[in-house]
């Protein structure tokens, strides 16, 4: 902390960006970096605190005031370096991690947070300018190998930190792209896929082998992995979609988010899409079901295709502007956020139940909803739904997309034939270093975790392959990256 | 080899618990009475006694009343005396020289006795003298106390002839001394069971002892003799002393053989050591090889005054005179800032080859038979007054009216000036001056020519052919494998090389003990550092520089019985942190005969080496080197790499150490210790402590070039500088450290061990760290070899893999997630947020479980005590309510200036409506806070702090006390003074603090009223007596010894004793001190209770705790280790907000609290409603243990350790290793003995002058009549007007009474504290003189004083009042006719004075007020002063040298408005005083104008131009 007033004496700003209408207008990214200055401002605002409850928010423990520290004083270098030390790809989380470390910023109980998510983005981004962040291969190899199936996030974060530690690593992508959900989900104009792809090369330079379209469990079985490995890290994901089993759900128009997003993401990387199949917005009038991050991108989306209007309804109420009582700092506040997409327009709707669907020549025409209340806590401590009688209503539209979350990872194939346990949610099952109840296979990321953030899942895969040396070599230089401290 | 050494020596925790009798103190009233001429009468015996009496209330007495601690006189041999008593035995006595007689305590058992007769009979005979015969000297047991006379030993005498009959009385006095020697340690060696109660008081040809466990004024009653007219003497050195306990015997009675003693010798442990290593050289041509029956010369387990006898003795024994001696063991400072003859400097710094400073505050008379020498230590902290008569008088003393002498027969009146030294010579019947005795002394030899040819300075040695450069390639591995993270790069090293000074910090440590923490630990960090409290004071090593000294000597030392050129042939070091250089000019040193061995201090990770093997082969290299004639020893720890690894430098060094004082080469070689290691002060302390001569910090260097190479710093700064800075910052702290214990200079400090291990066993510390307390054990050698293994196998296995962190990120200062732990984390801290605002008892509940569960979260030793509960839990509605319980809360003292006016305000608010007790800590109150809100609340804080920068601290603010709280030590900072940066200090701080805005406020290190425990009684006295009503209140911090001080503090009549943990918290300390010193309170309010309870002084003081408590569980454990009040704070001011960002220093908390920024305090958002609920949740807590463990009361529960159990094992691999069975050792005593506070402390109120005054007063009282009255005084009435003036403030409040409505004029020797914190509307005159403290805290009072009418002496060159005048004066006059002690003014803040001349350190510290002063200064005036003015009379053009100019300007008289200020104050003191002084300079006006000096504070000097500016701009009128 060089600067004890920066806090006072300087106000917070954001990355410059494109107005909505203007970025609307294509695919790719909006934001433009800080000068120099305005970066080592966001930096003197960091108070240094002794109890750094950014650090606690951040699931990888990253060093927040240190990097922070680092930028006012133009260490860019080695503010890079203490980033990596937690986070092997702070360009993902620099971009879309809901940065749960600013929520529990202390300048948040009485002021603006610190930019610690765009000082992340602006310290990775000026280590690739620079050539800062080049191949790290293993000075010496272990000789054990490592399969790590599932290339998104938790898989690639595992698969580098293995791989430094001199294991040989293939990592396994049913996709035709590497990537995961970073690569097929997330929309370019929050998360551009060069952006990925320089990691992935990254990571060839240094040893690892990446092998797409191998669908373990389907073309490769999993017998053939268990004997060519020492040991094997899932990363799957959560990759079953929450669908909507209600009248007229059958109808054409309606698509789960996860069919419609990747789409996109496929064409804009060159794919050719057969017509018939094409999910365009274009003058359409869309509905989107789900309020959450992947509603987020459904929308921006859509208004990108050239959507005519676009509603977003959510069956949960308003959150409100500002905290509860009931939901103090530093806890994650439980408040009315707009995303990027939402500025750049649709209409948003809370308190909504979708009863069904009607259309007519198999296409979907109206959905069919009535408005809630929220009563007493059941016996399961979750609220009562009650629908407000007499407030039914329609809405005529084109397209539905449903982004109602993830359900669990797939249980048929890869996992059934591995033999490894579940969690009552369906998820894989793991101990304390990752390990499922077969010895040698691990498993990180939303496969074992559930449906959670990028950020938890590079946390996740960072520590199964810190559990995994471990088993390999009886011993680690691996660091931990769930956190270690006793939790109340 | 088992070895003497280890077994006897090492002090071992008796069944007494923590207790250890090495830990006591006395503090002693001393005096001397004499005839100049050296004759001879039994009158000087009855003057003596007197003078005795006069000071008794500078002795105290336990829990018996009538029992003291003991009183004694030397005299000399009364000759004719002995002749007729042995005479009339049919003993015939040798004639007067040629005998000596002994005085003796012997067991009372008649066998015993018998046995030990027959010892001295058998020794004197196998010397080859006779035992003439002996003598029951004649006692009365019922004139002293029951309990005194209960443990009286038999008392005979014996005379032993001469056996050689030689003339050569000093020969023969030396063969006494070996005989007393051969005796003590034959009767030692016996198996009787009584051996303690014998004891040789004397044994001499020319002197003899009286003493006992009794009072002073039982002394005459008791010993027949000294009541017989035939016993005469020309001298009588007499002592009083005032013990911190009453585990007294008859032993410890003062005085011992050849000294009188007030004061402490600080670094006796040091010296101890070291006289132990020397001893093996001694070679004495008159003793033979008698001079080994002589050893060891300093007896084990005995207090420090009596291992200063001893060495005195031996000094004499070596055939030096008695000053010769003196000036070698009490050297003056002789530093490069003092001037000084040039022979003399020579003689101190050849003697400083021999011996090391017996360093400490101390008044030492001493006396060889024939002459007295006194002497003050070098920085005057003890006071000595003495006058001489027309008739041959001398009388000296602590005080000065100790004896009733007539005025008009007063030849002179002195004191001793610090350092200064006196000598009388009854032989030649003289006093001699200190000038002409030293420079006699410096005469004896050559020792300017000695030095020149012998003694080699580090400056002088040729630049060495190379120095190591860096070697950045493996930098970060070394640094890993020394366990650098990167906080000590950003926390330590860089701001120590940008500014020079060490790291501040703030709120207090809660880090796990070393012991208990999961991370690799330095060995230093379980070692905490020592500290002075009450029983002597910490130094201020800032303002008073010039007594302070780095400048040491490295090697060999000769024969202690002689003096030759070669003595000197060592290397001297101006600074003990050296740089690669200075390094290597010492490796390289090949100068008359000097030659430096290096050894490798590194074991090898990768074979079988264990550090046990290390060390063995370490210390027989040592001795090896020594045995090759190497005189300096580097031990060093270059050469780390993936095979070696270091041990840990602390081990290195104390282990040599102790190993070659085992061997007795200690003393042939200097030790410097080259390490990777150190790097912070607290480092360099521990290492110079252990007994390195130096230390080079290499990779410390190598890592500031890495950090300025690549511009890591801030601001820019290149290599140099910040080595440069880095060492200067450590020596500034390593004097800081040093100075806390009351240590002026590097050479004392040295092997000094001041340090408490916490975590170690007992078989490494007896092995390497002998002496040093640990006392709950802890790990061993194999555990710490296991750290250094992790380290360093951190640094060569971990950094291969790419994308770590090449250095630990740390987490020692500051939370971080995968850190050290910390107590305070996010979760705690929001969760008890989260509880206190929403009154949520299941959050506080979580908390607490946190909090409590040592299983998760082992930090303290609390947490690894369990309760053993009740067979039957009790219902929980017969327990004490919770809101009687929450009376027993306070918060802590927490300024208001550190914090703002909201936080502080809420705070106490909170705690009023409770009826518990907040605290204003050190800052004043504001007086409105004195009146009632209009809702009822009340702003008020209950307990107001007296620390020792006494801001704020006026008649009204401790009338208006319901605690009064004397600060004599902080958690966070022991031994240190405040801070108040600053940026902190606004305007109404600036008013509240009677201060400038805008300038830091530094508070002293030491209260400058208490030198010493009997000094500490005297401001409970002054504290009670200007409010009757409160309860003084002692705040002392845990460290070894602090139960003995306890009881001092309730045998000195302390209300409260409260015993602060290590880990409390601050707003602003040092990093290291945070850190590194004091110790849990777990330890602390154990020991106080064992030692209270034991000797039955619980009953009648509060025992109050606090650090870091936080939870019912933590509060239920203080109690049962024996509090009954409990302090908490950082918990209460988190329920107000704080998040512990740590920055309450820099002003910017960004939550309001720890501000005064109006900005950021509008962020505050604490309400009282949140204190107050977090502080019931922790009684509801406290209960419910309470009722599962069978308490119905807090007082039942008080000291209950037998329901506590520590034997529960961890499975930890370092606490495993602890035992708590001296913690809970709960004292064995009879159902009568209190174990809690169950009387009041009886002040002796009743006795006090003042409530003549208050009767006399009452029309001015209670009508504002005004009023005079005349009355008489001695130096017994003490801390006068004082009561007066609370019913003034009580009355009247902070307008008092108009001036001069109450006038008294007293005649006599006024005592100590005179007219403390006296009342505007009182006036006091005194004709006659008067002690220290003499207007201590005036509150707007006006006090005049001036000789005696019939005083034939000059005023204006004799004192007439004592050290310490004014201190934290805030309002008020004061007129002195005659010349004042050191310290005049020390901390004035709104007086006005006038005084004729004053001692050294005048005008220290002072923040308000105008001083003027018509005759000369000592040194060092207006040190730390930041503001007032002060105008001194300089007519023989002295005064430039003796100003300490780094705060103040000095200028000439020439603005009229000055010179109007100036001459009115003149006016008004020759008004007052008749003063002829002032008469002629008034006569003279216009020439002496030119000589005043004014002196005039930088930083005030610019505030009053702004405020001038500022007005005139408000009226309209412009500068330009």
């Amino acid at each position: 902390m060089g600067k004890p007033t920066g806090f006072k004496e300087l106000a917070r700003q954001g990355l410059p960006q494109e107005s909505p209408s203007e970025r609307v207008q294509h695919w790719a990214e909006f934001y433009q970096p800080w000068s120099e200055q305005q970066a080592r401002d966001q930096g003197a605002r960091c108070m240094n605190c002794s109890v750094p409850f950014c650090m606690a928010g951040c699931p990888l423990g990253n060093i927040i005031p240190d990097f922070n520290d680092l930028v006012y004083r133009g260490k860019w270098r080695e503010a890079l370096d203490e980033l990596h030390s937690t986070n092997n790809f702070p360009e993902f989380t620099g971009r879309i991690c809901p940065a749960p470390c600013e929520a529990s910023c202390v300048l948040n109980i009485n002021d603006d947070p610190v930019t610690i998510e765009y000082m992340e983005r602006s310290i990775v981004e000026r280590g690739w300018e620079e050539g800062w962040i080049t191949p790290q291969p293993p000075a010496s190899r272990t000789g054990k190998s490592v399969a790590v199936v599932g290339s998104g996030p938790a898989g690639l974060a595992a698969a580098m930190q293995l791989n430094r530690a001199g294991h040989l690593v293939t990592v396994f992508e049913r996709d035709e792209h590497i990537g995961g959900l970073l690569r097929l989900g997330i929309p370019d104009f929050k998360l551009e896929k060069h952006i990925i792809q320089r990691r992935v090369d990254q990571m060839e330079a240094e040893g690892v082998i990446f092998r797409t379209g191998v669908h373990v469990g389907k073309n490769y079985p999993v017998d053939q992995l268990k004997s060519e490995f020492d040991a094997i890290c899932l990363t799957g994901g959560s990759t079953i979609s929450r669908d909507l089993p209600i009248p007229g759900r059958e109808l054409d128009g309606i698509h789960l988010a996860m069919e419609y997003l990747p789409q996109q993401n496929r064409v804009n990387q060159g794919a050719e899409v057969d017509a018939s199949e094409r999910i365009v917005a274009e003058g359409k009038r869309v509905v989107i079901l789900g309020g959450g991050d992947t509603g987020s991108d459904c929308l921006g989306t859509a208004h990108r295709q050239g959507a005519e209007v676009v509603y977003q309804y959510e069956l949960l109420p308003e959150p409100p502007v500002e905290r509860r009582a009931n939901n103090p700092w530093p806890l994650w506040p439980t408040i009315l956020r707009t995303s990027s997409a939402q500025e750049e327009g649709g209409v948003r709707d809370y308190n909504i139940l979708t009863k069904h669907f009607s259309g007519s020549n198999g296409k979907v025409e109206k959905l069919h909803a009535v408005r809630l209340e929220w009563g007493a806590p059941d016996k399961t401590g979750r609220p009562a739904m009650i629908e407000i009688p007499g407030s039914e209503f329609e809405i005529d539209c084109d397209l539905v997309l449903l982004a109602l979350g993830f359900v669990s990872p797939e249980r048929v194939g890869m996992i059934e034939d591995l033999g490894v346990s579940l969690d009552p949610r369906g998820n894989v099952q793991t101990d304390a270093n990752k390990m499922t109840d077969v010895p040698g296979i691990f498993a990180a990321g939303d496969m074992s975790r559930g449906q959670s953030l990028v950020v938890w899942a590079l946390a996740e895969g960072r520590e199964a392959a810190r559990g995994i040396d471990l088993r390999l070599m009886d011993k680690t230089s691996l660091p931990h990256s769930v956190s270690t401290v006793p939790s109340m | 080899m088992p070895n003497s050494y280890q077994k006897d020596y090492t002090p071992r925790l008796s069944d007494k618990g923590l207790y250890n009798s090495s830990f006591e103190h006395d503090a002693c009233g001393v005096g001397l009475v004499a005839n100049v001429k050296g004759k001879k009468s039994h009158q000087v015996i009855e003057q003596g006694l007197e003078v005795l009496i006069n000071l008794g209330h500078r002795g105290a007495s336990g829990a018996d009343p009538e029992t003291g601690d003991g009183a004694g006189l030397i005299i000399q041999l009364p000759h004719d005396f002995v002749v007729k008593e042995f005479g009339e035995q049919g003993i015939t006595v040798p004639t007067e020289g040629h005998y000596g007689l002994g005085m003796v305590f012997l067991p009372t058992n008649d066998q015993q006795r018998a046995r030990c007769q027959q010892i001295i009979e058998s020794v004197v005979a196998r010397e080859g003298h006779t035992l003439l015969g002996w003598r029951d000297v004649p006692v009365s047991p019922d004139a002293i106390g029951e309990l005194s006379a209960r443990v009286m030993p038999v008392i005979r005498q014996f005379v032993v002839a001469d056996g050689n009959d030689s003339d050569d009385q000093f020969s023969f006095e030396q063969r006494l001394f070996v005989i007393r020697k051969q005796i003590e340690r034959a009767v030692e060696e016996t198996d009787l069971e009584n051996k303690d109660d014998f004891y040789i008081c004397s044994l001499s040809t020319n002197k003899v002892v009286y003493k006992g466990l009794n009072l002073a004024h039982q002394l005459e009653g008791f010993y027949h003799d000294l009541a017989n007219e035939d016993v005469v003497t020309s001298f009588a050195l007499v002592h009083s002393r005032f013990s911190t306990n009453t585990l007294g015997s008859w032993k410890l009675a003062h005085p011992y053989r050849f000294v009188i003693h007030n004061g402490e010798i600080n670094t006796v442990r040091g010296n101890t050591n070291w006289m132990t290593a020397r001893e093996n050289n001694f070679v004495s041509d008159l003793l033979g090889d008698d001079i080994k029956k002589l050893l060891p010369i300093t007896t084990p387990g005995q207090s420090d005054t009596a291992t200063l006898d001893n060495a005195l003795e031996v000094l004499l024994a070596s055939g030096r005179s008695l000053e010769h001696s003196m000036m070698m063991l009490i050297p003056e400072a002789w530093g490069d800032h003092i001037p000084m003859d040039q022979a003399k400097r020579d003689f101190y710094e050849y003697h400083s080859s021999m011996m090391e400073p017996w360093d400490g505050p101390a008044l030492v008379i001493g006396t060889d038979g024939t002459k007295i020498c006194a002497v003050l230590d070098r920085n005057g902290l003890r006071p000595c007054r003495y006058l001489v008569t027309t008739d041959d008088l001398l009388v000296m003393g602590s005080e000065t009216g100790v004896l009733d002498v007539p005025p008009e027969n007063v030849l002179f009146k002195e004191r001793i000036y610090p350092g200064r030294m006196f000598l009388l010579d009854t032989e030649r019947g003289e006093i001699v001056r200190d000038s002409e005795l030293k420079s006699a002394q410096a005469a004896r030899q050559p020792y300017g020519e000695w030095l020149k040819e012998n003694m080699v300075h580090i400056d002088d040695l040729p630049k060495p052919a190379s120095i190591h450069e860096p070697d950045f390639g493996t930098l970060v591995h070394r640094q890993a494998a020394f366990g650098y993270s990167l906080e000590d790069l950003r926390m330590i090293l860089e701001p120590m090389a940008l500014t020079g000074g060490e790291p501040t910090g703030s709120m207090g440590n809660d880090s796990p003990l070393a012991v208990m923490s999961e991370k690799s630990q330095l060995l230093f960090n379980y070692f905490k550092q020592l500290f002075a409290q009450v029983s002597n004071p910490p130094l201020d090593a800032i303002r008073e520089e010039l007594v302070t000294s780095t400048r040491s000597m490295i090697g060999s030392e000769q024969n202690l019985f002689d003096e030759t050129a070669e003595h000197c042939r060592q290397l001297t070091i101006t600074e003990p942190v050296l740089t690669n250089e200075e390094l290597e000019k010492i490796r390289g040193i090949e100068v008359n005969g000097i030659r430096t061995k290096t050894l490798s201090t590194l074991f090898d990770v990768e074979s079988e080496d264990t550090l046990r093997q290390a060390m063995d082969r370490l210390c027989g290299e040592a001795s090896q080197a020594i045995e090759d004639g190497y005189s300096i020893l580097i031990l060093s720890d270059r050469g780390v790499d993936r095979d070696r690894a270091p041990i840990p430098s602390l081990l290195a060094i104390a282990g040599v150490h102790h190993h070659l004082i085992r061997k007795g080469t200690r003393t042939k070689v200097g030790i410097v210790v080259e390490s990777g290691e150190a790097r912070e002060v607290a480092h360099f302390a521990s290492l110079i402590s252990y007994g390195a001569a130096a230390v080079n910090p290499y990779l410390a260097f190598e890592t500031l070039a890495d950090m300025s190479r690549q511009s890591d710093f801030l601001t820019p700064i290149d290599y140099d500088d910040a080595v440069k800075n880095f060492i200067k910052a450590s020596h500034k702290g390593v004097v800081k450290i040093m100075s806390k214990m009351g240590i002026s200079t590097i050479a004392s400090y040295r092997g000094s061990q001041q340090f408490e291990a916490v975590g170690l066993n007992t078989d490494l510390i007896d092995e390497y760290f002998t002496w040093t307390p640990s006392r709950i054990g802890g790990i061993g050698l194999d555990e710490i070899e296991e750290e250094a293994r992790q380290r360093h196998s951190f640094a060569y296995l971990d950094l291969v893999v790419s994308g770590n962190l090449n250095l630990d990120q740390g987490g020692y200062y500051q939370w971080r997630r995968d850190g050290e732990r910390h107590m305070w984390n996010p979760s705690t801290i929001a969760v008890l947020q989260r509880a206190a605002k929403d009154n949520n008892w299941e959050s506080y509940k979580a908390f607490a479980e946190f909090s409590n569960s040592y299983a998760r979260n082992l930090f303290t030793i609390r947490g690894l005590l369990e309760f053993e509960n009740a067979e039957t839990a009790i219902p929980l509605d017969e327990v004490e309510p919770a809101s009687e319980i929450v009376k027993r809360f306070a918060t802590g003292a927490i300024s208001l200036g550190s914090i703002g006016r909201e936080a502080h305000e809420t705070l106490g608010i909170a705690m009023n409506r409770i009826n518990a007790r907040s605290n204003t800590g050190e800052g004043g109150e504001d007086f409105h806070r004195y009146t009632l809100d209009d809702n009822g609340d009340s702003r008020n804080s209950a307990i107001k702090q007296v620390a020792s920068g006494r801001f704020g601290v006026t008649i009204n603010y401790l009338a208006n006390a319901f605690d009064l709280q004397i600060k004599m030590a902080q958690g966070s900072k022991p031994g240190e003074g405040g801070q108040l940066p600053g940026h902190k200090v606004d305007e109404y701080i600036g008013w509240v603090r009677n201060s400038t805005p805008g300038v830091e406020l530094i508070s002293p290190p030491p209260h400058h009223d208490i030198y010493s425990i009997e000094d500490l009684a005297q401001l409970i006295h002054d504290l009670k007596n200007a409010n009757p009503t409160a309860r003084i209140n002692v705040k002392l911090v845990a460290e070894a010894g602090v139960g003995t001080i306890a009881a001092g503090v309730s045998k000195g009549h302390g209300d409260v004793v409260l015993i602060s943990g290590d880990s409390g918290g601050t707003g602003a300390s040092p990093d290291s001190s945070i850190k590194h010193a004091g110790l849990p309170w777990e330890l602390g309010v154990a020991e106080t209770q064992q030692v209270l309870v034991e000797n039955d002084l619980r009953g009648r003081i509060v025992v109050q705790t606090d650090g870091q408590i936080k939870t019912g569980r933590d509060v239920a454990i203080a109690c049962l280790l024996g509090a009954e009040e409990f302090g908490m704070a950082t918990a209460p001011l988190i329920t107000l907000g704080c998040i512990m960002l740590r920055k309450c220093h820099l002003n910017t908390c960004s939550v309001g609290i720890a501000t005064q920024d109006p900005e950021l305090r509008k962020r505050f958002t604490g309400k009282p409603e949140h204190v107050i609920n977090y502080f019931f949740f922790v009684a509801e807590e406290l209960r419910q243990i309470m009722a599962d463990m069978g308490f119905r009361t807090i007082n039942e529960m008080v000291g209950r350790m037998d329901r506590l159990d520590g034997r529960k094992a961890v499975e930890h691999w370092k606490a495993q290793g602890l035992d708590f069975s001296y913690l809970l050792n709960m004292p064995d005593v009879s159902d009568d003995v209190a174990t809690y506070c169950r009387e009041a402390q009886d002040h002796g109120l009743e006795k006090a002058l003042d409530n003549k005054l208050i009767e006399l007063s009452a029309d001015a009282l209670e009508n504002g009549t005004p009023v005079e009255l005349d009355l008489p005084i001695s130096n017994s009435n003490r801390t006068v007007g004082t009561t007066l003036s609370y019913n003034v403030a009580k009355r009247y409040g902070e307008d008092a009474l108009p001036e001069d409505t109450i006038q008294i004029r007293f005649t006599g020797s006024a005592g100590q504290s005179f007219a403390a914190f006296l009342a505007k509307g009182i006036t006091m005159y005194v004709d006659g003189d008067s002690n220290d403290y003499f207007g201590k805290g005036l509150s707007g009072g006006k006090v005049i004083i001036k000789p005696p009418a019939e005083a034939t002496f000059t005023p204006e060159e004799n004192i007439i009042v004592g050290n310490v005048v004014l201190y934290g004066a805030t309002g008020g006059k004061a007129f002195i006719r005659g010349i004042a002690g050191e310290r005049f003014c020390v901390r004035n803040s709104g007086a006005e004075a006038v005084v004729e001349g004053v001692g050294d350190h005048g005008c220290e510290y002072m923040t308000r007020g105008n001083v003027v002063i018509l005759g000369p200064t000592g040194r060092n005036f207006a040190a730390g002063m930041s503001g007032g003015e002060a105008y001194v009379l300089d007519e023989h053009d002295k005064f430039r040298d003796l100003c300490n100019t780094e705060m103040v300007d000095l200028e000439n008289l020439a603005e009229p408005e000055d010179i109007a200020t100036v001459r009115r104050m003149i006016e008004d003191h020759l008004g007052y005083t008749g003063s002829s002084n002032a008469q002629r300079v008034l006569d003279n006006w216009d020439d002496m104008i030119p000589k005043f000096v004014k002196v005039m504070p930088r930083a005030f000097k610019t505030i009053i131009a702004e405020r001038k500016h500022r007005e005139a701009e408000a009226a309209g009128i412009s500068d330009d």
